[in-house]
């Protein structure tokens, strides 16, 4: 099989479907058990900051969502570029099921900087900073991917508006990155970075490397779940959706103790 | 352990309110995709049984 082929496979959402059947529940799995692993380890076991006391432990919820916030939307527009240029329609059902989990981590990583704020900067929320603001803008972006398409009622339209939506939007990702080091701000510097060594203990930064990889693992089952079911959706009316459906069916039948039974 | 009570643990000395709303807030919403992944896949499978067949033939 030659590069060409295997791209033009790597876009066929039946290929898709077929080959990521246990990869789901795999990275589902993996990501509770780092997760929980992570944040015991960074609640009760790491020592406490000697400025900010155990305020500091919310760095263990911030770092890891406000990292997938920025990536998930850099792969959003990776996504949007490929649907733009190939018209690989696996391309927008990817750049489809992100969002939600995109709005739902740079979500949480604004509401845990503002709780973690309050203690630290004696501020909930400061208007002036931009971090904070590129990082609601960010936010906005999210919501906007997600109601321009349910607002455009034609799919091919939907697609190509989303994917120039979630291009034009990164721009803001370098904003984001730099706005500690551009402007005034009262945000804190980078804390970790792939080239440098932490400026903090190990106790410390090792369990914060544990809830990274472990969100980075649900972020990997989120896309691959919802992937699933989006071709699903997407391809229902084809002799190969029916046969899983079929399939489905008859699994469902052979458990007689399924509570799940169809009414 | 960087605590030596299980009462002072839940106080996180004096940050409780702060700590407790985050990782409370965390804890929620891995619980709530856990249930919503959990969902999702037969929630498709069931839609995609509503639908008719379109055609015997494959998509390219």
């Amino acid at each position: 099989m030659n590069l060409t082929e295997l791209w033009h496979r790597m876009g066929s959402p039946r290929w898709f479907y077929q080959m990521s059947g246990p990869w789901g529940t795999g990275f589902a799995t993996l990501a509770v058990v780092l997760l929980v692993v992570g944040t015991m380890w960074g609640l009760a076991f790491a020592p406490a900051d000697y400025q900010q006391g155990n305020s500091f432990r919310i760095i263990y919820i911030h770092v890891p969502t406000a990292i997938l916030a920025q990536s998930v939307y850099m792969m959003l527009g990776v996504a949007g570029f490929i649907f733009l240029v190939w018209r690989m329609k696996l391309a927008d059902m990817l750049l489809q099921v992100m969002v939600p989990f995109g709005m739902g981590v740079t979500a949480l990583a604004l509401f845990s900087g503002a709780v973690w704020g309050r203690p630290t900067w004696g501020a909930w929320w400061v208007w002036g900073d931009p971090r904070i603001l590129s990082m609601l803008l960010l936010l906005f972006l999210y919501f906007g991917l997600y109601a321009l398409r349910a607002a455009i009622p034609r799919a091919e339209a939907a697609a190509r508006a989303c994917a120039l939506l979630a291009l034009v939007g990164l721009i803001n990702i370098p904003i984001i990155k730099y706005s500690v080091e551009w402007w005034q701000t009262l945000h804190q510097g980078v804390t970790f970075t792939l080239t440098e060594k932490p400026k903090m203990p190990i106790q410390m930064w090792a369990p914060l490397l544990v809830n990274v990889i472990g969100i980075y693992c649900l972020f990997a089952a989120n896309v691959i779940i919802r992937l699933r079911g989006e071709v699903l959706r997407r391809e229902s009316g084809t002799a190969w959706v029916q046969e899983v459906v079929a399939t489905h069916d008859q699994a469902r039948r052979g458990h007689s103790g399924d509570s799940g039974a169809m009414a | 352990m960087s605590f030596d009570s299980v009462e002072s643990f839940f106080h996180m000395g004096g940050h409780a309110l702060y700590v407790w709303m985050v990782f409370g807030a965390s804890l929620a919403g891995l619980v709530g995709n856990l249930i919503n992944l959990n969902r999702t896949h037969r929630a498709a499978v069931e839609a995609a049984a509503r639908e008719p067949l379109v055609s015997e033939e494959e998509p390219s």
